[in-house]
């Protein structure tokens, strides 16, 4: 099999199963980044939600290009109630952060009260 | 087939560049809003995935909840009227390296491993079997959390009005 100059690429082509794990791969990668550099704590809840977007692709790609049931997208439903649980929780819990040190600088907060 | 593609590139792109405008924003309401793109391009991957159910749910929840509460939390704890919008990073250089190492672990794992692709699949609306198994085989994943959400709104309550309280009794 020749490429000419003006065929794409088969693997450019055609996004498979590879394509959607690259794309989870990075978005996990960033979220991990944030979670591990930013110093707000809101910065750090984002970083999280880009890591379970990141899961949340991979069990969709693998329900997609697989034989499996539709199991992988209640996980991913899943998931996404815990997200939402986990945001307003931690949401209320940086609030009283906010109260108590007036700042939600994570490396700031060292102790559990003043 | 070339629609597809075309639209797998450019949310796939979007998603991308959107994430990393997220973890490289200095000023955390821009990445909010970034993160509002990320969330709508995996919802859109969700569709090209043949998810339907999944993405509008992703869309429901994610930016019309979550991203609402963070926006909420930025309002709440950032000096709005000040210059401190900004926000600092801690030993950017060597998480950076270490995840870049990571990605490229993760990438090259994913490329190189044989996955076993079924390759034509029909496409077929997925809310009716979502249905289901929801109320078949995954009715006690369900019901928990379902008490879970609750839990989880009961304390969020509870956690704002001690604070109220403690702030009108100062």
């Amino acid at each position: 099999m020749t490429y000419s100059l003006a065929q794409i690429p088969q693997w450019l082509a055609e996004p498979g199963l590879e394509h959607f794990l690259v794309i989870s791969a990075i978005l996990f990668s960033l979220g991990l980044l944030a979670v591990i550099t930013r110093r707000n704590v809101i910065m750090v809840l984002m970083g999280i939600e880009l890591i379970l977007n990141a899961a949340n692709v991979n069990f969709i790609a693998f329900t997609r290009f697989s034989t499996l049931s539709l199991d992988g997208h209640l996980i991913a439903l899943f998931v996404i109630i815990l997200a939402a649980a986990e945001a307003a929780i931690a949401l209320a819990i940086v609030l009283n952060i906010y109260q108590q040190f007036h700042t939600v600088n994570v490396d700031e907060v060292s102790t559990l009260r003043e | 087939m070339d629609l597809y593609v075309l639209f797998f590139y450019f949310f796939a792109l979007l998603t991308v560049i959107s994430a990393f405008v997220v973890v490289f924003a200095r000023n955390i309401v821009h990445a909010a809003f970034a993160l509002m793109f990320t969330f709508f391009g995996v919802a859109a991957l969700y569709v090209l995935l043949y998810a339907d159910f999944v993405a509008v749910t992703q869309l429901l929840v994610y930016v019309g909840g979550i991203l609402v509460l963070i926006i909420f939390g930025v309002m709440l704890t950032t000096r709005m009227f000040s210059v401190e919008m900004k926000t600092g990073t801690l030993n950017i250089l060597p998480a950076t390296i270490f995840t870049a190492i990571l990605a490229g672990i993760l990438i090259f794992v994913f490329s190189v491993t044989d996955w076993g692709v079924v390759p034509d699949q029909e496409f077929d609306t997925t809310v009716y079997g979502i249905g289901t198994l929801l109320v078949n085989e995954f009715i006690l994943p369900m019901q928990v959390a379902g008490v879970l959400l609750l839990v989880a709104m009961i304390g969020a309550v509870m956690m704002a009005a001690r604070e109220r309280s403690k702030s009108q009794s100062k």
